[in-house]
This record gives C-alpha cells, structure tokens and sequence, in this order.
C-alpha cells in the first residue's frame, strides 16, 4: 500500500516537452482516473510511475521513496496496458505465473498462487489455454490476474478497456472496481473515457496537453469544472457555451443579441462588468413557448436519446442544446424560449478560461492543483 | 482491388515467355542433363552414352571419398550456421536494445551479403595467408601456430569463417527484423513483471523469435551447401589432402579436372536433392508458422 507523489514532473521527447511540470498527490488505497482526450500525456505520465519512462524533471515518490532511478521492477507497481501485452507463447497459467517465477517462488506455491488467483477472476479453466484461443474480455481478465497476483503497491492501468465492445466494457469497469475495493492497493487508471472515469474514480484528474486542469471527485468536477476546458469535456451531451458581459445592476449576464441570463446576485456583484464565458449544461436547461424564458432560439434538429430528447437549437449563430425528457419535435426554424435557472450558470473568464465563482467555497482558484505536500 | 486482365493472351505470353526461355535454358535443360549424365556412361570426348542405371550413385555411395566430402560438408554446414547465425543474433540483441526504431541503417548491413563468394575468398585468402598476410605476424610470435596449407582443421576453419562472415549480415538483418517485430509492449510488461535484461531475451524474445531462427537455418545450411564453391576454390581448392572438399566442390574437381562426368552428375542430382528437400522443410514451415494469436 502506497501513496504517490509528482512534484513538477516533466517530460521532454528531443525538443518537445509533453508535460509539463505537474503536480498530484495521491491518497493510499484511492482510486484515481486520469482523464482526458488522446496525445494530452496521460500514458507519459502513467509510465513515467511505472519506470517505463524516463522522468525529464520533477521527482516522483511512491510510499515515500523517490523512485526516479528505480527500474519497474524496484517501485513495486503493476501494469494493465491497452493492449493487454499477454506473452503469446505461454499459456493462461504461465502468463499470470511469470512474476513468480522470475521472483524464484517454489512451482508448487506458484501453481497454487496462480490457480487461486486465476479462480477469482474466473479463468480457471482456462488455465492451460494460450492467449491466442481467448476472447477479448478472457485475455483482459488474464492481464488482470497477472497485476494481482503480484500483490502490488500500486496498480497502473492504461486504458485496459478501449479494445473490449460496449456492454463487455461496463462489466469490466465494475469487475475492476470490486477487484479495487477487495485489494485496496492504490490505483491510477487512465483512460479518454468519461463514463469510464465517472464511475471508477475516486478523484479524477483532468489533463489538458500536458498539464493538469483539474482534480476532484467525479461530482465536483460535473459540478464545478475548473476551466473551459473541463467543462466542455466532462458531461454528455457536451456543455453549451455562450459569451456575454456580466451586468451588477441587472443582476445578469448581457448577450449579444440582447437577451439577460439572470445570475445570483453574489456572483453578478463580484464580476461586474467582466467579458465571460457562460457555460450552460444541456440537462439544466428548459424548453418553453416562445418570448419567455431567458434566451430566444431557433429549432434545428432533433436527436432522440432513449429516455430523453436532445434539442438542438440555434440562438443566434450559436449552437444550444436542451436535453428534456419532455420531448419536442419541431419544424426546423420555428422559434422556441429556453429557461436557465441562475444556479445552473457556471461562469468563466473569457482570456483565462478559469471558473469564476462567487462567494463561500469559490473554486475560482481550485484550477491547478494543491500541491503534494 | 481493379485487376487488370490482358484481353489478348498473345501479350501475356509474350511477356511471360523471356522468364520461361530463362528458366529452362538455365534450370530445366542443365538439370535434365545431369539426370540423364548420371543414369549413363557419359564419354568425356562425346560419343555414345550406355544406360548405366544407378550404377554411379551404388558407387559413389560406397565411395569413401565420398563419404569423407560429405562429412566435411556437414562440418562446414554446421560450422559457418552456428558461427553465422551466432554472431549475428548477438548482434541484432544488441542493436535492437540500441537502436529501436531505426530502420535506415539496415540497408547498409546487407551488402556483405551481396559480395560474391570469391570476392571474400580472395579477400580471407589474404588475411588468413600464413607467410604475407594478417596471420603472419602471428606466426612470427609464434612460429607455426597457423598453417592452413598444411593443417587440415586450419583450413577447414578459414573457409567457415569466410562462410560465416558473409552470412552473418544477412542473418542479423533478419533477426532484427524479427525481434523489432515483438510488440514493445510485451518487453514492458515482462520488465514490470520484474525480469531483467537478460531474463527478458531468454524468456520473452527468443522464444517469439523461433519462426525467424528456423527460416534463417534453412537458408543457411542451403547456402553453406551451393554457395561454399566460389571459398573454397580461392581458398584452398579443397586441400590440404581434401580436410576442404566439399561436395560442391568435388562436383568440380571430378567433372572438370577428372573428367568423369557421370559421377559428378550423379553428385550434383544428389546435392539437388538435399537442397530440394531443405526448401521443401522450409517451406512446409512457412506455411505452418506457429501461430500465437
Ligand atoms: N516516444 C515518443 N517520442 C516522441 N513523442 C512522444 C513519444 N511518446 C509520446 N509522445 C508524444 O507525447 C504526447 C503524449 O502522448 P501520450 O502520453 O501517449 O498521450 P495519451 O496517452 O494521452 O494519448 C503526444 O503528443 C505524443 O505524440
Ligand atoms: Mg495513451
């Protein structure tokens, strides 16, 4: 059991530099996700815990050792990668078995080991199978087993679910999770997913080209999205954004084309006159008749979701959509109100993209990250 | 994908036949012939031929001589193959823990390869020279510690070690091949696994590189059986007291200095048997690859 600490981590690829001094700490026995879109570096970094990668600057320290001139083999981390990297010539058993064997246990205490191990993720009789002649989701649980069976400190996971199909994906995520909360080892999984991290994570940690934007619980990071950027890549249906001029007098936010989206009075004080970004999350808004409501739209299309309807609207030359399970279908063009309640209103500053927020609990500043220690 | 098909077979024909003129001109015609040579009394000034049956392979075969070629054969089949395939695997581990990702360079190797085999000869001939070239100087440290043209194993290493050298750049080419075609990944996950350099080599890359190893045999033990000609004729045209004969080379030494065409037709019809049968393994092989995934 272990924490991990990343204290300005770096790493440079010949003049490229792909992270950029980040900054994390994470908890013993937690769950952490590391999200975001692909090339933003959250292999780099998971590899940089592994060994797998050199560390171009910063340090990092599981259970307190600095392991920057460690080999893998020395932090005491196991891997799950994409691509499972099971050793196609071994069999199920040989495959789970290697890090015991090349650690010297005894065969009949590996072959006990195994067995045990290969029982809990249901691949017994598998067990002299080769690779080759298993499904996608049976050679995922044997990389699986192969990380457990070495009783790890840490577990790295590198998008171990990208390859399985949609449902198979589900029920691996929460076989993983229970396999989490039986062990307790400390876990980094990084994936593109949001669902994916939504659901695993203890806390999720946001990465945006190299850096870090955010991190929080999955419910603060829905809630209260650091910057532009995190909003618009955490939630689904993505965030609608419109731009506008905060107005104290008003108590709202100004658009251009002359409509007010009203804000608490807190927030319209602290950021009178300021030009923001006003991000509105489709699940929040309403459709109602035209002329009332706080914004004037135009229909465009409709997309059906299963329980709900997603409105897609044009306000202005701005795209907006409503998701509402009350379902309207409407001829392109025909004109629509939305209502915004003003607690939905999440704002952020048009230069910086950073979240602004009034009052007790801002998170105007919960950007970056605290830093380790 | 469009495929183009020839509405007048006259052109595919005639674009087919200069390859079909090539090949039996130069491998049906020649091998016919010395099917026939060694089923007969062949006269060495022409003249009639009388059915000999397999007279000439029920001698050859209770030919010492024969047998004595056959068995340096095997020694220097089996010498320049392990040496050549030896060194060269050495190589391509090193390099590919070096220089993954580099493929350029590759080219470069190869040409060894390309050198014919009398070219080297001449070139080791000059080097392995025990009164003028690089093993002079050992010889006069130590009088008479290298004499090729007197010491039998002397010689039979000199031509091995020619064969070995212009093996071995072909050999490694394909061995790196095969190793930078081991998923990086795996090499990852055996060292998260806790192996290390070595560990790794034993366990994960040798054994994935099996298919590689056994193309890569056959081809040298076929080569080590036709090409060895061209060394041995500049090197040490089969002497000293036939430690170097070869069965390819006494083809030579009996049909064109001993004129006795009938028995090295008989030889060559056998050497081409065990070189087809080497294909025949090879490509048996090729075509049940083992299969990992
Ligand atoms: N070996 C490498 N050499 C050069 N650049 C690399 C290498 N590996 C990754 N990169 C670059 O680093 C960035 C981050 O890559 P990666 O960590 O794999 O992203 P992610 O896992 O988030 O998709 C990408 O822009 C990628 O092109
Ligand atoms: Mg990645």
């Amino acid at each position: 059991m272990a924490d991990i600490s990343i204290r300005d981590v770096r790493k440079v690829y010949g003049k490229d530099e792909v992270i950029h001094g980040v900054n994390l700490a994470i908890h013993n026995g937690e769950f952490i996700v590391i999200l975001g879109p692909s090339g933003c570096g959250k292999s780099t970094l998971l590899r940089m815990i592994a060994g797998l990668e050199d560390i171009s600057g910063g340090e990092i320290a599981i259970a307190g050792t600095v392991v920057n001139d460690l080999e893998p083999r020395e932090r005491g981390c196991a891997m799950v990668f994409q691509n499972y990297a099971l050793y196609p010539h071994m069999t199920v058993g040989g495959n789970i078995g290697y890090a015991l064997k090349v650690a010297g246990v005894k065969r009949a205490e590996r072959d006990a080991k195994v067995r045990a191990v290969a029982r809990s993720v249901g691949l017994e009789e598998f067990i002299d199978r080769k690779p080759g002649q298993l499904s996608g989701g049976q050679r995922q649980r044997v990389a699986m087993a192969r990380a457990i069976i070495r009783e790890p400190k840490v577990f790295l996971f590198d998008e171990p679910l990208s390859n399985l199909d949609a449902k198979l994906r589900v029920q691996m995520r929460h076989e993983i999770r229970r396999i989490h909360n039986r062990i307790g080892a400390t876990s980094v999984f990084v994936t593109h997913d949001q669902h994916e991290g939504m659901t695993l994570a203890d806390r999720m940690v946001i990465m945006n080209k190299g850096t870090i934007d955010q991190v929080g619980t999955p419910e603060e990071v829905y809630n209260r999205p650091a910057t532009t950027y995190v909003a618009g890549f955490i939630g689904s249906p993505a965030m609608n954004f419109l731009s506008g001029e905060v107005r104290a007098g008003e108590s709202a936010v100004a658009l251009a084309d002359g409509s007010r989206i009203a804000l608490t009075p807190a927030a319209a004080r602290a950021f009178d006159g300021r030009l923001v970004q006003i991000g509105l999350r489709p699940e929040a808004l309403a459709l109602c008749a035209p002329g009332e409501g706080a914004l004037r739209a135009r229909f465009d299309f409709y997309e059906e979701m299963g329980s709900d309807g997603l409105h897609h609207l044009m306000v202005e030359d701005v795209p907006l959509s409503v998701l509402s399970a009350h379902k309207q279908r409407m001829p392109e063009g025909q004109e629509v109100g939305v209502t915004v309640p003003p607690e939905v209103v999440h704002l952020f500053d048009v230069e910086s993209g950073q979240r602004l927020e009034a009052g007790p609990g801002a998170v105007a500043t919960i950007k970056r990250m605290e830093h380790a220690e | 994908m469009r495929r183009a098909y020839f509405k007048n077979n006259w052109i595919a024909a005639a674009l087919v036949l200069p390859q079909l003129l090539i090949i039996f001109v130069f491998f049906y015609w020649p091998t016919s012939q010395a099917v026939f040579w060694s089923l007969t009394f062949e006269q060495p000034w022409g003249g009639g031929n009388d059915w000999a049956g397999l007279h000439h392979f029920r001698e050859l075969l209770s030919d010492s001589l024969y047998w004595q070629s056959v068995r340096v054969s095997l020694v220097y089949a089996a010498g320049t193959t392990v040496l050549g395939m030896g060194l060269a695997l050495i190589l391509a581990l090193f390099v590919d823990r070096q220089l993954r990702g580099y493929r350029q360079y590759r080219v470069g190797m190869i040409w060894p390869y390309a050198v014919a085999a009398p070219a080297i000869g001449l070139a080791f001939r000059y080097i392995f020279n025990p009164t003028a070239g690089v093993m002079a100087y050992v010889n006069q440290v130590w009088d008479g510690i290298w004499d090729p043209i007197l010491t039998g194993w002397h010689a039979m290493a000199m031509i091995v070690i020619a064969g070995a050298w212009k093996n071995i750049a072909y050999n490694f080419i394909f061995f790196l091949a095969g190793l930078q075609s081991i998923p990086r990944s795996l090499i990852e996950a055996s060292a998260m696994d806790g192996s290390g350099v070595m560990r790794r080599m034993r366990d994960i890359q040798l054994p994935l590189l099996t298919p590689t190893f056994f193309f890569i045999l056959v081809i040298n033990i076929t080569d080590s059986f036709t090409d060895s000609f061209g060394i041995v004729d500049t090197m040490t045209n089969g002497g000293p007291a036939r430690a170097t004969n070869l069965m390819v080379y006494k083809i030579y030494v009996d049909g064109f200095e001993g004129q006795n065409y009938s028995s090295a037709a008989a030889q060559s019809v056998i050497l081409m048997v065990l070189v087809i049968l080497l294909t025949f393994v090879q490509f048996r092989y090729i075509e049940r690859r083992v299969h990992y995934s």
